[in-house]
C-alpha cells in the first residue's frame, strides 16, 4: 500500500468512526506529513493527531484506528523474529516458564521500559488460536489469563513498601502507579491483538468493530460501569459548560437602557460630546428549574448522569430543584449543597432518599405525590424538566395531575433516554405523556447539549 | 522558519526551561512550519500560556498577548481611533476645510493598534498569544476567524492591512465553552493533560534545582494519585512546583503523612477536596 493509499485510507476510516474530518483537515495533515520525518513514528502520531483530532473524546478511537494502520512492526508474524536489543538474550519469551515471564511483567509493571515489545512478545506466544487451517485467530484473553497481571498487586506491593506500614500514603501512591502500568499493559496486548487481525483479515473489515463510539455518542442506557467512570469524569467540566452556555445566553442579547449619568459624566472629558454611551447591566433572567428524575434501575445509568448534571447546574444557578422517584418521590436537593463532594453525594443519595416503596417504576404515583407534596414548587418562573423512560409497569398514569403541573410551569420538557422507534412499545406511555409535555429523545451527550441551548 | 524540526523544537524549549512531549515538540514544530494558529486546550494550570511564552523566549520573538474576557470587543482586540486627539486636532485646526481635517484624523497618529493588529503589523518575529479565548464571545471568533486564516485586517479608512511577516499564533482556552467547528478547522490542535509522574518529576527538578530527586519523584508520584481522585480542582503543574518550593524551605526530606497533611494547603484550595483527600488518604 502506498503512503498516499494509506493516508487516504485512514482519513476514511477516521470519518467512519465518528470523528468529523473535513477536507481541509485532511490536507493539512498530508502536508504535515512532508515535513516531518516519517520513521518517527510517534511524530508521524502526533502529526496526525494535531491536525485532525479536534476533541479529546475523539482521541481514544483515533489511537486504536492509529495503531491499525500505522502499525509499530509490520508483519514479523510468519518470519523469524528480529533480535531486538542487547538484552533479547536473557529471557525468551517463546520458551521461558510462566514464572519467570511474571517476574518479568512485574518489572514492567513498576515501570520498566520495553512494555510494548513484551506485550507483542506475550500476543506471539499465547494469543494464537488456530481456526480454519492455515489461518488463526487472535485473542487477547488468553494472553491475560496466562499472567494475569493483575494478581500481581500484592506481590509488588509488598516489594514497593518493603516494610513500611500498609494502608497509608505509600500504599495508595504505589497501588496507583501499578494500577496505571496494568492498564497499560492490557492496553499494548488488545492494540498488538487487533493489529495481528488486520494483518490476516484485512484492516477495514476490524477497523469498523474495534472503535469505539466517542464518549460523546454513547447511549446513556448501554453505558458499561468502565463507561460510566470515564463519563463521570468528563460529565464534571462537560455539565459546567452546559450550564455556562446558559448563563452566556442570558448575557448577551439586548443591552440594558442608558446610564444617563454615566454617559454625561464620561462626556466631560471630550468637551460634553458624548462619544461613549454607558448602559445599566441588565437584570438576568434566571429561570428557577425543577428537575423530575426517574431514578430506579432499569434507567440506573441515564439517571446517574442526569443526577451528576443536576448537581453541576445547582452550583451554578440560585434556585434549582431535583426530586428523585421510583413509585414514591422525594426531594433531593439537599444532596447537592453548592461545594459537597460529588461522590459522596450520590452515595448519601442513594442511601437515604425515600424514593422506593414496592421498587416498581411508577409514574402515575409518582406525580400524584409530586403535585401533594412538593405542587407549589413549580410555578409561573419555574421550568419543569422530567428525566424518565416514560415505562410505567401498566399503572395509572394520572395524566390530568401532569397536566395540572405543566400548566402551573413556564414551560415544562421531557427527556427520554429511549430511541424514538421504542416508544409506546409494551408499558412505554411515550405518546400518552409526550401529548402533554414535550418529549424528545436524549440518548448521549450530543443530544443533551442541543436541548440545553434551546432550554436557554 | 521557526523550527527546523521536532527534535530542534523540543530541544529549545528545554533550553528555557519547557520541557515538551512528543506530542507537544511535534505539534509546535507543525505549527511553525505550515504557518497555521496552535490552538492548546486542556484543564488549567498544565502549562498552556507557559508553552506560548517559552516558545517567544525559545525563538527569540517577541510576545504580544491578548487576554480574553466575556464583553472583549474589536475597540479592544484589534484597533481603536484616538477620539480624544482627534477632537483636539479638529478644533487647532479650525478655518481648515472639512476634506482635509477629514484627511487628517484619519490617519497613523491616531490610530491606538491593539495587541491583534500589533502582531500583525510587526516587522520583527512575533509570537501572538491568544489567551483563554474559551471567555470570550462567540462575536470574537468570528472576528479571530477572519484574521487567522489570511493574517491581514481591513480598517475602512486606511485600507487593508496585511502581515508582513505572519507571527506565531497560539489560542489557549480551558474548554469551559466550545469553541466553533470553523475556529478549530482553522488551527492546529493540542490537548494538554497533566504529565506523567517521570516528566512532571523532571520539570520540578527543571524549576526548583535544589530539590533532591528522589524528593521530587515522590512528590510527583504524590500529586499523580490525588489528581486520581475525583477533586472538584486538581492540583496544577505549577501547585507541584510551589509544593516543591514549601517542603525545601521547611527543610523536609521526605513526604510522609505528616509533612502532606501539614502542607495540604499548598496544591488543594477547596476545603471539600482537602477532606476528601484526607479521607482517602489516609491522612
Amino acid at each position: 500500500m502506498s503512503l498516499l493509499d494509506r493516508h487516504v485510507g485512514f482519513v476514511h476510516a477516521l470519518r467512519e468512526a465518528g470523528l468529523p474530518v473535513s477536507l481541509a483537515e485532511g490536507l493539512d495533515a498530508a502536508r504535515a506529513l512532508q515535513m516531518i520525518d516519517l520513521a518517527e513514528r510517534e511524530s508521524l502520531r502526533a502529526a496526525y493527531a494535531t491536525t485532525l483530532v479536534k476533541r479529546p473524546s475523539h482521541r481514544p478511537g483515533f489511537d486504536t484506528l492509529f495503531d491499525l494502520w500505522f502499525p509499530a512492526a509490520t508483519t514479523g508474524l510468519y518470519g523469524p523474529r528480529p533480535q531486538d536489543g542487547p538484552d533479547a538474550d536473557e529471557l525468551d519469551p517463546e520458551t521461558a516458564a510462566i514464572a519467570e515471564l511474571r517476574d518479568r511483567l512485574s518489572e514492567l509493571l513498576l515501570g520498566a521500559d520495553g512494555m510494548n515489545d513484551f506485550a507483542r512478545a506475550m500476543v506471539e506466544r499465547f494469543g494464537r488460536q488456530p481456526a480454519a487451517p492455515g489461518r488463526q485467530n487472535w485473542f487477547s484473553y488468553p494472553v491475560l489469563r496466562a499472567l494475569s497481571p493483575e494478581t500481581l498487586m500484592a506481590r509488588l506491593l509488598a516489594e514497593v513498601l518493603a516494610g513500611q506500614e500498609r494502608g497509608g500514603l505509600a500504599e495508595k501512591v504505589a497501588r496507583q502507579r501499578i494500577g496505571e502500568n496494568t492498564r497499560r499493559f492490557e492496553e499494548a496486548v488488545s492494540a498488538d491483538v487487533r493489529r495481528r487481525i488486520a494483518e490476516d483479515s484485512g484492516i477495514e473489515r476490524i477497523a469498523r468493530s474495534a472503535v469505539r463510539p466517542p464518549l460523546e455518542q454513547l447511549d446513556f442506557l448501554r453505558v458499561t460501569g468502565a463507561d460510566l467512570a470515564r463519563l463521570r469524569r468528563e460529565v464534571h467540566p462537560l455539565a459546567r459548560r452546559l450550564a455556562t452556555r446558559l448563563t452566556v445566553k442570558h448575557r448577551l442579547g439586548h443591552r440594558g437602557r442608558l446610564d444617563f449619568r454615566r454617559t454625561v459624566r464620561a462626556s466631560l472629558s471630550t468637551g460634553g460630546v458624548p462619544l461613549t454611551t454607558f448602559n445599566r447591566p441588565r437584570r438576568p433572567h434566571r429561570p428557577e428549574l425543577v428537575i423530575l428524575c426517574d431514578t430506579s434501575d432499569s434507567v440506573a445509568s441515564f439517571a446517574h448522569f442526569t443526577l451528576l448534571l443536576t448537581y453541576a447546574l445547582r452550583e451554578q444557578f440560585a434556585k434549582v430543584r431535583a426530586f428523585g422517584f421510583v413509585d414514591t418521590v422525594d426531594e433531593i436537593t439537599r444532596f447537592f449543597v453548592p461545594g459537597a463532594d460529588v461522590v459522596e453525594a450520590m452515595t448519601r443519595l442513594t442511601r437515604e432518599a425515600d424514593m422506593v416503596r414496592f421498587g416498581r417504576t411508577n409514574y402515575g404515583n409518582a406525580f400524584e405525590r409530586f403535585a401533594e407534596r412538593y405542587g407549589d414548587a413549580v410555578g409561573p418562573k419555574t421550568s419543569l424538566l422530567i428525566l424518565g423512560d416514560a415505562r410505567s409497569n401498566y399503572q395509572p398514569p394520572a395524566l390530568e395531575t401532569l397536566r395540572r403541573l405543566s400548566r402551573q410551569a413556564r414551560h415544562a420538557h421531557w427527556l427520554n433516554p429511549e430511541p424514538v422507534s421504542q416508544w409506546d412499545t409494551g408499558d412505554s406511555l411515550a405518546t400518552a405523556y409526550g401529548g402533554i409535555v414535550p418529549m424528545r429523545e436524549c440518548r448521549n451527550v450530543v443530544q443533551l447539549a442541543a436541548f440545553v441551548e434551546e432550554l436557554a | 522558519m521557526w523550527f527546523p524540526s521536532p527534535a530542534d523544537a523540543r530541544e529549545r524549549l528545554s533550553a528555557v526551561d519547557y520541557l515538551a512531549d512528543d506530542s507537544i515538540a511535534t505539534s509546535v514544530f507543525l505549527a511553525g512550519a505550515l504557518g497555521k494558529p496552535l490552538l492548546a486546550e486542556g484543564p488549567a494550570g498544565v502549562g498552556k500560556t507557559q508553552l506560548a511564552k517559552a516558545v517567544a523566549a525559545a525563538t527569540g520573538a517577541r510576545l504580544v498577548r491578548l487576554q480574553c474576557y466575556e464583553g472583549l470587543d474589536e475597540a479592544r482586540a484589534l484597533y481603536e481611533w484616538n477620539y480624544k486627539k482627534q477632537l483636539l486636532r479638529i478644533q487647532a485646526g479650525t478655518g481648515q476645510d472639512w476634506d482635509a481635517t477629514q484627511d487628517d484624523i484619519f490617519t497613523e497618529e491616531f490610530l491606538l493598534e491593539r495587541p491583534l493588529l500589533r502582531a500583525i503589523r510587526s516587522e520583527t518575529p512575533t509570537v501572538l498569544l491568544i489567551d483563554e479565548t474559551d471567555k470570550a464571545d462567540v462575536e470574537v471568533e468570528g472576528l479571530l476567524l477572519e484574521i487567522l486564516s489570511d493574517y491581514q485586517v481591513t480598517i475602512p479608512e486606511l485600507g487593508t492591512v496585511t502581515a508582513v511577516r505572519k507571527p506565531y499564533v497560539v489560542l489557549t482556552s480551558n474548554a469551559t465553552r466550545e469553541l466553533s467547528e470553523a475556529l478549530k478547522r482553522r488551527c492546529l490542535y493540542l490537548h494538554l493533560e497533566y504529565p506523567t509522574p517521570e516528566r512532571e518529576r523532571d520539570i520540578v527538578l527543571a524549576q526548583v534545582p535544589a530539590i533532591e530527586a528522589a524528593l521530587a519523584e515522590q512528590l510527583a508520584r504524590t500529586v499523580a494519585t490525588m489528581r486520581a481522585l475525583e477533586l472538584k480542582k486538581a492540583p496544577s503543574i505549577a501547585e507541584t512546583v510551589d509544593w516543591a518550593n514549601t517542603l525545601l524551605a521547611l527543610g523536609r526530606t521526605e513526604l510522609d503523612e505528616a509533612t502532606v497533611a501539614a502542607t495540604l494547603g499548598v496544591v488543594l484550595k477547596h476545603a471539600s477536596d482537602q477532606a476528601r483527600a484526607r479521607k482517602e488518604l489516609a491522612l
